[in-house]
């Protein structure tokens, strides 16, 4: 008997299951764009190289063109759909709208993806390859633009938005350090589902 | 890219019981590699094993003071865990100079270890190479071979292993452990790559159908002072042109232990032993280095294209351990 080449799925999306059939060749981008109209995500050079493609999966950034559909079965998904809470958009997508944190914006989905982690990465603690010293009594290295340049590396933009970028990456992570600071303690650990969405924003919804 | 069957394995030895059932099957981890081979038709598995979901992603205390790292931690927690940052900095710094943000999400150790090299023969399946097809040739020797071996390289391939981390093991002396049908093993990481000889298709010393399980660091006090640098053909997510892992120990100026390892220099990450043997028990100053490094280099035997090598991996050498000695002093 030849061996079983396609399986009944369910992804979890933006918090919404998705039933559907999948070859196991699919990657979670041609799942997302091709079978589920979430076009969001963009291809880019389809080789993990660029990160247009980067969703967050379990509160983490990866990019769907290296992940398998049928092994993203299980684990919460995050594009950028799902990112705004209805029309009040998350205040990284506010900051890359407000400093023109793009050009053709073929790249911005991804960046913005990207971003959003970057700052729940940094907030844990997370040093970088910048970092001076990575142990931990020396503490989280502040976010300079070095360290945001560094942390946004996988995100390639053909326009060369860059300074930009950093501009509103670096604004959306002032944002969201003063919204943790009104937050009552306990917030969510990095990788437990959370996108970086914020009391208030929940509040406002 | 071919048709395949997939499954998640259970456990371990259900992993290990379902790869050797098939011989057309492979470990899936976190894809990063395998998944890209796959669309480039380089890797052409009928089944995927997925073993992400292993109980193998904890980092733990050993009895003795080093570290186990289960194989399936991704390089993201590798690098920010606590006691690696505290007992072993150079390798959350291997670890973080290695490809983006989000690929060190997805990256396993395991994986990280059994990557294969970015040499563009290899991935390119219209071109003759001994790695992928035996006996092919190496379009490499006379072809765009600029960022190939120097050291411990043959005639049938010049192809350098691109891992960073596998960099920092190596000086740290780790041990990787496995699992095979008749029961567990484990290598010592410079045991674990094979040399190239006239089989470079013949990678790891690890049995068939062996799933890698975990990465055993021993305690190491040298490398409180330690360090990965990497050089690069841009500042940030790009493979290495030279790396220098290091560890060193210095008092009253004079070098009482040392740990050297070279990236993207051979086909394994370099273990830079007659470095270590030049430098240990000599006064940390320039001209030992350089000498040290002179002596590694010794058996250096560049391309057409790739001699630069030699000069960069000796001023690596010499800044690395320049800055080590200079932190000792303060």
């Amino acid at each position: 008997m030849a061996p079983t080449t396609s399986s009944a799925i369910t992804l979890k999306i933006n918090g919404q299951n998705y039933p559907l059939t999948v070859d196991h060749r699919t990657t979670l981008l041609d799942a997302l764009r091709e079978r589920l109209d979430l076009t969001g995500s963009k291809k880019g050079c389809d080789h993990g190289q660029c990160g247009a493609c980067t969703v967050l999966i379990d509160g983490r950034r990866e990019v769907s063109c290296l992940n398998l559909a049928v092994a993203a079965e299980g684990r919460e998904i995050t594009t950028v759909e799902g990112l705004a809470r209805g029309d009040e958009l998350h205040p990284v997508q506010q900051a890359f709208l407000d400093l023109d944190g793009y050009q053709c914006g073929y790249c911005t989905p991804g960046q913005i993806c990207s971003a959003v982690a970057v700052i729940e990465e940094h907030a844990a603690g997370w040093p970088s390859a910048v970092t001076g010293d990575v142990r931990p009594e020396a503490g989280p290295p502040p976010l300079s633009a070095e360290e945001i340049r560094e942390r946004m590396s996988g995100n390639l933009c053909r326009c060369s938005a860059y300074v930009s970028i950093v501009q509103a990456v670096s604004r959306a992570a002032d944002t969201t350090a003063g919204q943790r600071r009104t937050e009552p303690a306990g917030t969510e650990p990095l990788g437990s589902g959370d996108t970086g969405r914020t009391a208030d924003a929940e509040a406002a919804a | 890219m071919k048709e395949f069957a997939y499954q998640r394995a259970e456990d371990v030895s259900g992993a290990v019981a379902l790869l050797g059932a098939d011989p057309d099957a492979r470990f899936l981890g976190g894809g990063t590699n395998l998944v890209d081979l796959m669309k480039s038709g380089v890797e052409r598995p009928g089944r995927l094993v997925d073993v992400r979901q292993l109980p193998l992603g904890a980092i733990e205390s050993t009895p003795e003071g080093g570290l186990r790292i289960g194989a399936t931690v991704t390089n993201s927690d590798l690098a920010a865990h606590p006691e690696v940052r505290r007992r072993y900095p150079l390798l959350t710094q291997a670890v973080l100079a290695g490809a983006s943000g989000q690929l060190r999400n997805m990256a396993t150790v395991g994986g990280n270890l059994l990557q294969r090299t970015r040499c563009g023969y290899f991935a390119d399946v219209t071109k003759p190479c001994n790695k992928r097809e035996p006996g092919t040739g190496c379009p490499a020797l006379e072809g765009e071979h600029h960022n190939h071996a120097i050291l411990g390289a043959s005639e049938h391939c010049v192809a350098t292993h691109p891992s960073d981390m596998g960099v920092a093991l190596t000086a740290l002396d780790a041990v990787v452990t496995y699992e095979t049908a008749d029961g567990p093993g484990e290598l010592p990481l410079a045991d674990f790559y094979l040399p190239v000889g006239d089989t470079p298709h013949r990678e790891t010393a690890l049995p068939p159908g062996a799933l890698i399980t975990g990465v055993t660091v021993p305690p190491a006090p040298v490398a409180a002072r330690s360090r990965y640098r990497k050089v690069r053909e841009r500042a940030s997510y790009a493979f290495a042109i030279g790396s220098v892992a290091a560890a060193f120990d210095v008092s009253d100026g004079v070098v009482r232990e040392v740990r050297l390892a070279f990236g993207a220099v051979a086909s394994r990450p370099w273990r830079a032993r007659a470095a270590e043997r030049a430098l240990t028990g000599v006064p940390a100053e320039a001209e030992n280095f350089a000498a040290a490094a002179d002596a590694e280099l010794a058996a250096a035997r560049p391309l057409r294209d790739n001699a630069y090598k030699v000069t960069l991996m000796r001023n690596l050498v010499v800044a690395v351990l320049t800055e080590l000695a200079e932190e000792a002093a303060r």
